[in-house]
């Protein structure tokens, strides 16, 4: 852990890591309560990152801050090296997707028609639908295996393909960075591997730059380069998932003791929650 | 280049354009065939309210008095009571059915329509205050009426916060029936022969149409409608939630823009022609039902204008002998649709 007094962090992973998103000493909160304090972040360009951290740490917070969705009481969130509230917002939404964790359906929207509005951030009052958004649509129905539900109502679909859509109409917009909110929530363990493993596929392919607030541990470890892991407001560490998922700092940051092994199948680390009895003997 | 010459080593399916094609120019399709629809029944009923009735008038008659043949009897009726009846009613019709769309589907909700949260009940207010207590008369009622409807709705938008939706429709509801209560004492406190003239502003008729309230009324929507549909390009991302337009590049304050406009729009019509009831609420609903639960504004004008001239029709010939305003019909359309709403369900939280 860094020094807490002046909570400044930077990502260790490639030391002064390029970043063209970055939160310099951002507070963030709803109305009068601050949610997150004077937080500093790097986020690495091209590398897919995992914010993890207790329930109420704020991470959600972040990733909204991070999305220009909140505006900081203080500090600034920079993009490309420009406070991003002073960027024309559809031009933030060319370079910074976001998949936030309760997106609307709306009422009789097909999948094709769904994903088409991923590309509203690339027209404008002249420049209005043309054949590259098809491709763009096709393009990203075909990634997220969902081509053929092209004609299917949104409304009829299952969880899993539901959200394999919401994240089609992300690539379809076609950003650099991409941010999903707990893209995981609700999915069985197949749904999520295979969401994870698209994620993984499109920051090889493409380079997008990932950053996702998760919730399960062993898949974030298993699928993030980097890893930031919160604690009330405040970045408690961040590094590779092997650095950040330590006994120590699991305990401290969950408050419940844990045994940090490797997984047996990736070799990233595991974490494994010992009883309640220990957690007492802890104490 | 090729479309799957873009895709990276990620690629897990065909690329498939022309199904994209298929479904967009599907939905299109069904698009167009209900707007298409729609205004062949306008036209219908619009021609059926101008030549059929008490007086019959026939369709070559009708061209020659549009050119400027005088028919004795005919010419007038035609000129000075039908036409900009009918005419009054399409464009109160369309701003009404637009405005009501606007509302349904950014605060996704089918309840929240101007009509019932309290909006085109502020107009009424507003006038009947100006009308009673200050004794205003002509434009100026009109501008307080629009001013009227624009402070109700940022008085329901404060108190209800950001949240919007089910709360802000449980507090439009509250302040309608509490505008309802001041208008209906000052009604009682008002004079004979004032009386008469605040009538217009409980119950929504287009009785009292005349070219001079319709030339500057085709102005306004001139310039309102297109500046709407300009605005309204972001529905289709907002309607996404919040969070997803915001990733979208569409910020809640657009939202906010395209709400005034609706607020306008809804307030201009009932400066007009008064409350219509039901018809922002009815419009929207039946032009998505059309079109596959999509919203569509252009369907939902349509659709505005039909009922409008069509409940008019209803009002004016076919119950008993007298001449009801056309809000009466539209009421008595509008109250067991709203029922009906409420037993399938789809007022909750959860529209969507």
């Amino acid at each position: 852990m860094t020094d807490p007094t002046t909570n400044q962090h930077r990502a260790t992973s490639g030391s002064a890591a390029a970043g063209r998103l970055v939160a310099d000493a951002v507070s963030l909160g709803y109305g009068e309560r601050t949610v997150v304090e004077r937080l500093s972040l790097v986020v690495p360009d091209g590398a897919v990152t995992a914010v993890v951290g207790a329930n109420a740490c704020g991470k959600s917070t972040l990733l909204r801050g991070l999305a220009r969705l909140l505006r900081p009481s203080s500090g600034s969130v920079l993009l490309d090296g420009v406070d991003i509230h002073h960027q024309p917002t559809r031009q933030v939404a060319r370079t910074l997707g976001l998949l936030p964790q309760a997106p609307v359906t709306p009422e009789g929207v097909t999948v094709v028609d769904l994903v088409s509005r991923g590309r509203h951030p690339h027209h404008g009052m002249l420049r209005r639908w043309s054949a590259a958004d098809d491709i763009a649509v096709a393009q990203a129905l075909a990634l997220t295996g969902v081509t053929d539900l092209a004609d299917r109502d949104v409304d009829t679909l299952s969880g899993g393909q539901r959200q394999r859509v919401w994240v089609a109409m992300a690539l379809a917009q076609a950003t650099d960075l991409l941010l999903l909110d707990e893209p995981t929530t609700y999915l069985d363990v197949a749904h999520q591997m295979e969401l994870l493993e698209l994620l993984r596929d499109l920051n090889a392919s493409r380079g997008t730059t990932i950053v996702m607030v998760l919730h399960e541990l062993n898949l974030a470890a298993r699928f993030a380069d980097h890893m930031v892991a919160m604690s009330e407001g405040r970045i408690a560490v961040v590094g590779t998932p092997a650095e950040v998922l330590t006994e120590e700092t699991v305990h401290e940051v969950f408050g419940w003791p844990c045994r940090v092994i490797p997984d047996p199948v990736s070799g990233t680390p595991l974490v494994v929650p010992l009883g309640g009895s220990a957690k007492r003997a802890h104490r | 280049m090729t479309a799957t010459a873009l895709l990276g080593p990620g690629a897990r399916a065909e690329v498939d354009v022309a199904a994209v094609r298929r479904v967009r120019a599907r939905t299109r399709a069904r698009r167009r065939r209900v707007v298409g629809g729609l205004s062949i029944l306008l036209f219908a009923v619009f021609a059926a309210r101008v030549l059929l009735g008490d007086y019959t008038v026939t369709i070559p008659d009708f061209f020659r008095i549009l050119t400027g043949t005088e028919i004795p009897g005919a010419s007038y009726i035609v000129m000075e009571a039908k036409l900009p009846r009918a005419v009054l009613g399409v464009l109160v019709g369309v701003a009404f059915g637009v405005s009501g769309a606007i509302f349904q589907t950014a605060l996704r909700n089918p309840l929240a329509s101007p009509d019932i949260i309290g909006i085109s009940l502020g107009a009424s207010a507003a006038a009947v205050v100006a009308i009673v207590l200050v004794g205003m008369q002509g434009t100026a009622v009109s501008v307080v009426a629009v001013l009227g409807a624009v402070g109700v709705a940022v008085g329901v938008r404060l108190v209800a916060g950001s949240s919007a939706g089910h709360k802000l429709v449980l507090i439009g509801i509250g302040v309608a029936a509490a505008l309802q209560a001041v208008i209906q004492y000052i009604f009682t406190r008002a004079e004979v022969r004032e009386a008469q003239r605040v009538l217009r502003w409980l119950v929504g008729s287009v009785n009292g149409a005349d070219w001079s309230t319709i030339r500057p009324l085709v102005v306004l929507l001139l310039v309102l409608l297109p500046v709407t549909a300009l605005t309204a390009r972001s529905l289709k991302v907002s309607e996404l939630g919040e969070d997803a337009a915001a990733g979208l590049g569409v910020m809640p304050r657009r939202q906010l823009q395209l709400l005034l406009l609706a607020v306008v729009l809804s307030a201009v019509g009932v400066a007009v022609a008064g409350p219509i009831a039901f018809v922002p609420f009815l419009a929207g609903p039946i032009a998505r039902a059309l079109n596959g639960g999509r919203t569509t504004l252009l369907g939902a004008g349509l659709a505005g204008a039909v009922i409008v001239i069509a409940a008019d029709y209803v009002a004016d010939y076919l119950l008993l002998d007298v001449n009801f305003p056309v809000g009466v019909v539209t009421g008595a359309l509008g109250a067991p649709f709203l029922l009906w709403l409420m037993a399938r369900g789809r007022t909750g939280q959860g529209v969507a």
